[in-house]
């Protein structure tokens, strides 16, 4: 091999190989370079700079990031939102994903009737907009019209009713099951596809060897779709910690009673777009969304380099 | 599933939860067709002809511009999805078929939105919208959606794009066609099925929501249908008629395309996209 080759095609000109690249390749790169990865990096960087009120911006290394942390305007608010955002994602790890994890054990047993009628049906929450569920669920928990005290006095329970969304107390975990509800859908189908791929062999001969269906499912199929519960994990960790529309659509931008439902996502709105307490803080804004940025990122990277490293993928 | 017991029992558990993931959205479609009195004395009854009440109905669509917004939703969808698939199967085209320096580089450039949500960089986004005289156009909206999926749309494509055999491109280029005709006579139709899952995946997120809308394009008629409803809501938030008619309105649309699609989605969700 005395010199690499640059492509494969014969008989083409390196202009005319570049010329198809660039036709097929820049309306991409310039679509996604400009409208995600440019705001991405441009919103960092805002966040090592001071807005003046004649708008230009002064060099602050990380004075921005210090405030936040330190000065108890902000550190108040900001670990408020942190702690709150960390309930809401161990909420979802803790009931989505079990949850989510036994209808895939049920659907995917052999020989189930019905099967893709449970699936389509239990998935449907998912498919509609948070914005609509949040609103139904306000009016079913709603005491003015009192269903959930109905259902609940049905199995003579009503003594546990109450205004669950507007007592501090309860308004996160409340709205945290809401999202589980409809979000179930996802860890479901993902985990259920994963059993579907074990082949029946493996399956077959756990059960010629004297396993029962539960014992299988623990002893065979649990410890091959580790993976998959691990990717579930991480998707579960990157929606919750850049939520929004949820608690915006339920709670508004205050996200009350008393911010008790904030979270990193409604903190960076009212932070930058401002309301009744304080002006909008483009300073500020873009250095909560970078803290939310390094979270994420946190999280993908113990994803990448702790937990989707150490699990054995089994090819069938 | 031998002892019809145990068969029983997984009806049971799946029957129930499915009861509990359909009660709220059929409650709440039930109600809306009921008068004030019904919704609040008699809510688990199905609308009945003595306690029919259209009138939530007829403030939705008489009040508002619920068709406007219907209308937005659907150019924004639809545009998105145009151009996610034609610029993502172009992309995709390109990092599998042609070996060049920067290829592996570029391809993992273009992953980086699959882990990254783009709403991080929302303050940067409006600026940059308003820099374009954009806000409050449907335009602003395309854009955005479209660089947010690109990555999983090309990641997608480029696995499908792997799997066409070697022969069928070779084949063209003996013939004389040039790279683009190749791409978009051969490549390109056999890549439909593929696109309708990326279709899907791109559909439900795009329509259902009400970040972007609420940055980029809140007022001016320009707002989604999901922004829409939204803002109907809390204008109305005390009269229930309204509330249900326009939850109502908001859902059916959805469940509709849903039950069509449905399996073209789950088969979408259980093949490329996560293995």
């Amino acid at each position: 091999m005395a010199k690499p080759q640059q492509h494969h095609l014969v008989g083409m000109s390196d202009a005319a190989f570049y010329r198809v690249l660039l036709f097929f390749l820049a309306p991409a790169v310039i679509v996604y370079t400009t409208f995600s990865i440019y705001p991405l990096l441009d919103t960092i960087m805002n966040s090592f700079y001071d807005r003046q009120n004649d708008g230009s911006q002064l060099y602050v290394g990380t004075a921005n990031f210090v405030t936040l942390l330190t000065d108890t305007t902000w550190s108040g608010p900001f670990w408020n939102a942190f702690w709150n955002n960390c309930k809401f994602f161990f909420i979802h790890m803790l009931v989505q994903n079990p949850i989510g994890l036994a209808l895939a054990a049920l659907l995917s047993l052999p020989v189930l009737r019905f099967r893709s009628t449970y699936r389509t049906l239990i998935f449907m929450p998912t498919m509609l907009s948070v914005v609509i569920i949040g609103f139904t669920w306000q009016l079913i928990l709603s005491p003015l019209w009192g269903i959930a005290k109905m259902f609940l006095q049905f199995f003579g329970l009503g003594f546990l009713f109450g205004p669950w969304l507007g007592i501090e107390s309860t308004a996160l975990i409340t709205i945290s099951l809401i999202s589980v509800w409809q979000f179930v859908g996802i860890p479901m189908i993902l985990i259920y596809t994963a059993l579907l791929a074990i082949p029946d062999e493996l399956i077959d001969a756990a059960t010629v060897d004297g396993l029962n269906q539960f014992q299988a499912f623990f002893y065979v199929k649990l410890p091959l779709i580790w993976p998959t519960i691990g990717l579930v994990s991480i998707l579960t960790f990157v929606n919750n910690f850049n939520a929004f529309d949820l608690i915006y659509a339920m709670k508004g931008a205050l996200a009350g009673p008393n911010f008790s439902a904030d979270i990193m996502g409604t903190l960076f709105y009212r932070v930058f777009f401002g309301n009744q307490l304080q002006l909008g803080d483009t300073s500020m804004g873009s250095t909560i969304a970078t803290m939310m940025f390094i979270i994420i990122l946190c999280g993908v990277m113990v994803y990448l380099f702790l937990i989707q490293r150490r699990m054995q993928r089994y090819s069938f | 599933m031998r002892k019809p017991a145990s068969a029983f029992a997984v009806h049971g558990i799946l029957a129930l939860y499915t009861a509990l993931a359909l009660a709220p959205i059929i409650l709440v479609i039930m109600n809306s067709f009921k008068a004030k009195r019904a919704i609040f004395n008699t809510p688990l009854q199905p609308p009945m002809p003595w306690n029919v009440d259209l009138i939530g109905y007829y403030k939705v669509f008489g009040d508002s511009s619920v068709g406007i917004y219907y209308l937005n939703s659907i150019a924004v969808t639809v545009g998105t999805i145009f151009f996610t698939l034609l610029f993502g199967a172009m992309a995709a085209w390109a990092l599998t078929e042609y070996r060049f320096r920067w290829n592996t580089l570029l391809a993992l450039f273009l992953s980086i939105g699959i882990m990254v949500p783009i709403r991080l960089g929302s303050v940067s986004i409006i600026q940059l919208v308003s820099d374009l005289n954009l806000i409050n156009t449907l335009t602003a909206l395309v854009l955005v959606y479209t660089a947010q999926n690109l990555p999983l749309s090309i990641f997608i494509l480029s696995e499908f794009i792997q799997q066409i055999p070697k022969d069928l491109r070779e084949a063209g280029r003996c013939d004389g066609l040039s790279e683009y005709n190749i791409f978009f006579y051969i490549i390109l139709p056999l890549l439909r099925p593929a696109m309708a899952t990326v279709a899907v995946f791109t559909m439900i997120p795009v329509w259902n929501d009400l970040w972007f809308p609420l940055l980029l394009a809140p007022t001016g008629g320009k707002q989604t249908i999901t922004l829409g409803v939204q803002q109907f809501l809390g204008q109305y938030i005390t009269d229930w008629n309204a509330v249900l008619a326009a939850l109502s309105t908001a859902i059916v649309p959805v469940l509709l395309l849903y039950v069509i699609f449905s399996r073209q989605l789950i088969r979408g969700l259980t093949s490329g996209a996560v293995k």
